[in-house]
């Protein structure tokens, strides 16, 4: 279809060191501007997947496309249409939030390298300013990742993997570790980013309130596929909330 | 065009991270004082009448050579360190090739090792070493070769290391006998066939013999304290270079998807 962002067909990945497969035989499909949220437990394969998606990791076998592409044969057109929050925070420390944003940005080809800000277009400068608004700073921004709070650092993460506008936003747990109000905000930013830009969202998290609002819901455990479908679909078996659904799938896994 | 920005922008990233380290700063510095200030001093004070020629001036070439060697090969293993720091994640899922990443890195500890061996020289004029300004000159296009063969020498060590762990406790093994080995603190001319092997087949010697086959051209000293031709030298370090980039990584990629 050509409306699929991504197309997963018969995952496997089975880690060197491991006996068990970490993914087993996945497939699915997610649809252009949707909100899909992978959930599973701890060690379910989720991260596994996110990995292997964004092409950092080899897979074993099975097929992969993303926004049409190849991840083995054209891992570059791949990376030039995802933006990555990865489940453990990327930004390097030594460097301030904007020469972090920077890199990227040059890294991803939209400006030419400069040494120091004042040297870089306009353009960028007023992407910095509206940033800087964003995470609700000022002068901050030219002060060392080191000095941020965690919820800080998630959110400028989020804003530096939606700098060259990807099509798709992989999430691996962006609100673990945040208080309440960060993680509020966070959503509100999210949410706004995804009716603006129609930006698909693929989300990991265990914050299972925040799938609600998900179009598509997958549930994956010890690496296969246990229920997938949308919420209210999910939630069919009685259940009032997704997490009451999502145990009830879980523990009837573990019974089977 | 894009790569080219890519490579200056990794490159950069790591000399203003240097700059950034004191501490990192004021180690670089250690290693010369101690080889030029009190090994050279010492053996220059008590030997050097009877050896016929300068000893101050033959280890500081020596440690040059070696800063700019060393520096740039243990500046390559830091990505290792930014593997456990989850930052190269965000270099990998960039569009940039690997061997942008990697050709990055290289130029960027190659700016670092430069640093050093200024600081290097500077410290060697402070304490009065006999030099010769216009050789020293041809040092510093000789010095890049050096970087890079350094350089190239890290990628090779690093894409066989899988933590930094294993890094901090290999690395040494790996550079420190070839301080002596490679001759930086005596010439290695005429050797036991044993230490004549494992000299020539240590990296750094040829990266030492290039400098002082430089600074020593045309001089009385030249048969006795130079090993090989400087062109000799510099193919050897140019098969090498391309060789243990290339290897390297292939190795680095692979490992770094094939978990
Ligand atoms: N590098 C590795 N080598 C071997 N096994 C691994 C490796 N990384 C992960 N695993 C294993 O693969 C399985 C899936 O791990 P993964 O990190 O994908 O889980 P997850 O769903 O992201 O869990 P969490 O919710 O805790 O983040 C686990 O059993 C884990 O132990
Ligand atoms: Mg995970």
């Amino acid at each position: 279809m050509i409306n699929d962002v991504i197309v997963v067909n018969n995952l496997v990945k089975k880690y060197k060191k491991a006996k068990e497969n970490a993914v087993d035989n996945v497939s699915f499909r997610v649809r252009k501007g949707e909100f899909f949220a992978f959930l599973g437990p701890n060690g379910a394969g989720k991260t596994t997947t996110i990995s292997i998606l964004t092409t950092i990791l080899a897979k074993t076998s099975g097929e992969v496309k993303i926004a049409g592409y190849d991840i083995e044969k054209q891992q570059k057109e791949v990376r030039k249409n995802i933006g990555v929050i990865f489940q453990k925070p990327s930004l390097d420390e030594n460097l301030t939030a904007e020469e972090n944003i920077r890199l990227h940005a040059i890294l991803y080809g939209l400006y030419p390298f400069a040494p120091t800000y004042s040297q870089m277009p306009a353009t960028y400068k007023r992407k910095v300013a509206q940033l800087t608004e964003l995470l609700d700073i000022g002068k901050e921004i030219f002060n060392p990742i080191k000095t941020y709070s965690g919820g800080m650092k998630r959110k400028l993460e989020i804003i530096r993997s939606l700098m060259h506008s990807p099509k798709v936003l992989f999430l691996d747990e962006p609100t673990s570790g945040l208080d309440p109000v960060s993680r509020k905000n966070l959503w509100e930013y999210l949410s706004g980013v995804r009716k603006s830009r129609k930006t698909t969202i693929f989300l990991t998290t265990h914050y299972l309130e925040e799938a609600e609002d998900a179009d598509e819901v997958c549930i994956i455990n010890h690496g296969k596929i246990v229920a997938i479908g949308a919420p209210g679909k999910i939630k069919n078996n009685g259940t009032r909330s997704l997490e009451e659904a999502y145990i009830k799938i879980i523990e009837e896994d573990v019974r089977a | 065009m894009y790569e080219l920005n890519a490579i200056i922008s990794i490159a950069y990233r790591d000399v203003l991270k240097f700059l950034r380290d004191r501490s990192r700063i004021v180690a670089t510095f250690i290693f010369p004082f101690i080889f030029i200030g009190v090994l050279g001093g010492s053996l220059q004070s008590n030997l050097g009448g009877e050896v016929g020629f300068n000893f101050l001036t033959f280890m500081f070439t020596g440690v040059l050579a070696q800063t700019l060697f060393q520096s740039a090969a243990a500046g390559i293993i830091s990505l290792i360190e930014d593997r456990e720091n989850d930052f190269s994640q965000e270099m990998f899922v960039s569009p940039v090739s690997r061997y942008t990443i990697i050709i990055g890195k290289i130029l960027g500890e190659s700016v670092v090792a430069y640093l050093q061996a200024v600081g290097v020289v500077v410290f060697a004029l402070l304490i009065g070493v006999p030099m010769v300004f216009s050789q020293l000159v041809w040092l510093i296009p000789i010095g890049i070769i050096i970087c890079l063969f350094g350089g190239a020498f890290g990628v090779l060590v690093m894409s066989q290391l899988s933590s930094q762990r294993a890094a901090n406790q290999i690395f040494p093994f790996l550079i420190f006998p070839q301080f002596f080995l490679a001759g930086v603190f005596t010439p290695m001319k005429h050797l036991p066939i044993y230490l004549f092997i494992l000299s020539r087949i240590s990296p750094m010697t040829y990266a030492v013999d290039l400098a002082r086959g430089i600074y020593y051209l045309g001089k009385p000293e030249f048969n006795r304290l130079v090993i090989y031709n400087p062109v000799l030298d510099l193919i050897i370090i140019t098969i090498f270079t391309i060789l243990m980039i290339t290897v390297g990584t292939f190795f680095f990629v692979r490992n770094e998807r094939n978990r």
